[in-house]
């Protein structure tokens, strides 16, 4: 019997387990820090207080997090289902087209609260269907979805470029953006949230998506827990002959699976789009489609996890580049090096630790 | 040890103790075994006889205890040690290379040296010497994928005894044989001890450690609880000491009582994943109130019937009607409508769910019905009272819905399985390996229940490869053999002459 199908107490799994990777991440990105010269402790004081010091700081990290919650949701439901949606990316990305239109559509003539779900809905269909082709070629043909997804980031992006080239952008400017929305278009920020701490929002872009991505988070867990499609995806997920067995279709459940992964990465446009930036820009999505495959791997593919996930990287990100603000030996690369500690350690190497772990449980319980 | 027993033992396991966990798979294991003899080991599934086996061959180290070979200690710390201990074993599960020949399967891992040529013409010679000394006939160029399974299992043998074993292990043998192919191995057996090889049979069935073996040693949980002289035991103190309490090895139930065809297959032909025949023109009628028991050895196509039958598998042509209706091309939901209720032959892969808790497997297709929760929800506290009265009803153990699947023992698994099945009241049951891998008390109870349901007018189709098993609860006995039903006898049927139809040699 091999040490992985040892069952311990909820605590170490989800608690002890996670903190011990995460404290082997820190240590070793501060092997990496000292070794150019950098004082470990120092930076890390740095990087906690550009990211949680002050209401502004607070204000970037969450509207980071935000971000990250959407695209763990979305490559969460996917593995929960058996699928590998390495697309999220590009499912943000076309997401964020859905969102603009709608704000473009709407914005002169109603207030932002009757746009919103027009937005929330246009996201989320321009999303799915995003992930619809390789969800149907998975379904129908085969194809493996880590393979198409990927493949459609790339068409995604260049189809991106084309519509903000061509399309899309304001006559006579250089810039590939849409026009500004009007408040019509834009979603309000969370200045009284942070204001409800006592802190100042100052120019941190945390906005109503906020609220949405937790939201989201709720239904989710009642999806994958609570309904009979929930468990069909389960089943799936862990073993399809057993789904075949119970009656539970495979293609069906593989495209309904992909369209909600799809419709939640490209939800996360919102946040950028209408919440951010009140405008649609090239390349908006920065890299968070990517960062959702860690955050769902390190939130244990479950929506509270993805939530603690999704923050510790919004407090990298924003720390991070504090960081890189206030020392100058400390280059945004240097912040990469360190997220990708993180990942390494809390994702990638779940397995390290626990085979030494469970030695040392059953020796202190004796059994 | 004393200096005049006839035979010096060629191994002995002196208080070997070994823990996985919380599981104490070995307790203090005292096993002494004669050279030139078969000695026999069985047990229940999980009694710890394949910890034990492991140990000896080095995958497992032992927490205590001795290995003593010809009364040297030695220590067995992998599988090349045992070798060069003079330990063979052969697997369940061949470990061969399919395409392969003969010769460079027994040479693998014994090419003696960087360029092949002169390896392999020593080792045809003494592959030639081996095949003569012990009547293992097989064709040194033969492709293994290419050879009968009895056949194959000469060449597990051959690769042991190239490697120069002297004690050889061999793992529940004859799960894949015919019985005359059965027949063979015991033969070879013989003669290989009658060479002085030492050999130790590991099986749960009680037939052939009477008929092999010199001595048996029995074990339940984790303990050698008993060793016995064969000639001195009978099968029914061995199977009390295999349970611990007395056990009916026979089925008891009455005259069955035929009604109206709730079954019928016509013609069904049936195609695996590569595209070839598993299941070829099959014709037969299943009655309410009948059990018909598909006797085989296993990979005759009865696994491929058996998914058509319950819309898992597409059939390439022919008709399957269910209750009168044509059910080729409904899905196993619709089929579960119509009252047709499967318990898979695979419990691991289809049956279950392994990871989930007990209660969310006690639902597994039927988990679209209202009473499990209205509209697209799931009511867990419904789902839960269900499971915990199936529970109660099965005597599954431990009584614990919110349990990980795995972490129930095989038996107890196979009742969830029964449970959810039985218990919805279907018309039609369709059965595969009900008791495979599982123990004798939880058979009996099995077996009862597919005799209830028969009595209670259902239609049952049984397809198992344990002989016993089709014969004890059948009323009537198809037997397949290469995805054709070669034959239709009653229940009375010898075993000899069902031996030689699943051989394909007589119809």
């Amino acid at each position: 019997m091999s040490t992985a199908s040892v069952p311990l107490p909820a605590w170490i799994n989800y608690g002890l387990i996670p903190v011990l990777n995460l404290i082997l991440a820190f240590f070793f990105s501060g092997l990496v820090v000292w070794a150019i010269g950098e004082s470990p402790f120092e930076a890390l004081q740095l990087l906690l207080i550009g990211a949680l010091g002050r209401g502004e700081g607070i204000g970037f990290t969450l509207f980071y997090t935000t971000s990250f919650i959407f695209t763990g949701l979305s490559v969460a439901v996917a593995i929960h289902a058996g699928l590998f949606n390495i697309g999220s990316e590009g499912q943000a990305y076309l997401g964020g087209l859905g969102a603009a239109l709608v704000a473009l559509a709407m914005d002169r003539y109603v207030p932002w609260y009757v746009t919103m779900p027009f937005a929330v809905i246009g996201a989320a269909l321009f999303g799915a269907a995003c992930a619809a082709i390789p969800a149907w070629l998975q379904a129908k043909r085969g194809s493996h979805i880590v393979i198409t997804t990927i493949m459609f980031n790339f068409i995604v992006s260049s189809l991106m470029n084309y519509m903000l080239v061509r399309l899309l952008i304001v006559p006579g400017k250089m810039a590939p953006e849409t026009r500004t929305f009007l408040p019509g278009g834009q979603l309000p920020k969370l200045d009284w949230l942070i204001a409800a701490f006592g802190g100042k929002i100052g120019a941190a872009p945390l906005n109503f998506s906020f609220l949405i991505a937790l939201i989201m988070c709720f239904l989710v867990w009642v999806l994958i827990w609570r309904t009979k499609l929930g468990y069909e995806m389960r089943t799936l997920g862990i073993s399809p002959t057993a789904a075949s067995y119970a009656g539970i279709r495979y293609s069906k459940i593989v495209m309904i699976t992909m369209l909600i992964s799809g419709g939640l990465a490209g939800m996360m446009a919102l946040n950028p789009v209408m919440g951010a930036s009140a405008r649609l820009q090239i390349e908006f999505v920065g890299g968070a489609g990517f960062v959702g495959i860690a955050v769902s791997l390190m939130g244990r593919n479950h929506p509270a996890g993805i939530i603690l996930a999704a923050l510790l990287f919004g407090i990298l990100y924003q720390g991070g580049a504090e960081l890189s603000f206030d020392m100058p030996g400390i280059t945004r690369d240097m912040i990469v090096v360190i997220q990708g500690m993180v990942i390494l350690f809390a994702g990638a190497l779940e397995y390290m630790l626990r085979p030494s772990i469970v030695r040392l449980y059953q020796q202190l319980t004796g059994k | 040890m004393s200096l005049d027993s006839p035979k010096e033992p060629a191994i002995e396991l002196v208080g070997i103790d070994k823990k996985f966990g919380t599981v104490h798979a070995n307790k203090n294991i005292n096993l002494t075994v004669a050279k030139g003899s078969i000695h026999g080991i069985i047990g229940e599934n999980g009694a710890g006889k394949s910890t034990l086996m492991s140990i000896l061959y080095g995958f497992y180290q032992a927490d205590h205890g001795e290995i003593r070979i010809s009364g040297k200690p030695v220590t067995i710390r992998d599988s090349q040690a045992a070798i060069a201990a003079g330990i063979g074993m052969v697997h369940q599960h061949f470990m061969l290379v399919e395409n392969f020949t003969v010769l460079e399967n027994v040479m693998l891992g014994a090419e003696g040296g960087q360029l092949l040529a002169k390896g392999v013409a020593s080792a045809r010679k003494e592959l030639k010497r081996l095949e003569d000394d012990y009547g293992l006939e097989v064709d040194p160029d033969a492709v293994i994928e290419e050879l009968p399974v009895g056949s194959q299992q000469r060449v597990e043998i051959l690769k042991a005894l190239y490697r120069g074993a002297e004690i050889l292990i061999l793992d529940e043998p004859t799960g894949v044989l015919t019985p005359p192919e059965a027949d063979h191995l015991f033969k070879v057996l013989r003669v290989l001890r009658d060479q002085g090889k030492t050999i130790i049979l590991i099986t749960h069935k009680l037939r052939e450690i009477m008929a092999i073996t010199d001595t048996v040693s029995v074990m339940r949980r984790g303990e050698m609880v008993a060793t016995r002289k064969t000639a001195e035991t009978t099968v029914e103190e061995l199977a009390e000491l295999m349970v611990g309490r007395r056990v009916l090895l026979r089925v008891e139930k009455g005259a069955a009582n035929p009604g109206a065809v709730l079954m019928s297959v016509r013609n069904l032909t049936v195609k695996d994943s590569r595209g070839v025949t598993m299941v070829d023109n099959v014709s037969f009628d299943v009655r309410a109130g009948e059990i018909v028991g598909i006797a085989g050895v296993a990979g005759n196509g009865q696994s491929e019937l058996l998914e058509a039958i319950a819309g898992i598998r597409k059939p390439s042509s022919g008709e399957i009607l269910i209750g009168g209706k044509p059910a080729a091309g409904i899905d196993p939901a619709g089929l579960r409508d119509l009252g047709l209720a499967h318990i898979p032959e695979d419990r691991h892969h289809m049956g279950l769910v392994l990871k989930f808790e007990e209660y969310e497997n006690s639902i597994l297709g039927y988990h679209r019905d209202p009473r499990y929760g209205r509209g697209p929800l799931l009511d867990l506290d419904a789902m839960r009272k269900d499971a915990e009265e199936k529970i109660g009803k099965y005597d599954i153990r431990p009584p614990n819905p919110r349990l990980r699947t795995a972490n129930f023992s095989g038996g107890n698994q196979q009742k969830i399985v029964v449970a959810r099945e039985i218990e919805r009241d279907p018309k039609m049951l369709i059965i595969g390996q009900p008791t495979r891998g599982v123990d004798i008390g939880a058979i009996e109870f099995i077996h009862k229940r597919i005799i209830e349901m028969r009595d209670a007018g259902k239609a049952v189709l049984l397809v198992s490869v344990e002989l016993d098993e089709i014969r004890s609860l059948s009323d009537r006995i198809l037997v397949m053999f290469a995805g054709k039903i070669v034959g239709e006898k009653s229940s009375e049927a010898g075993e000899q002459t069902l031996g030689l139809m699943m051989a394909g040699i007589a119809a």
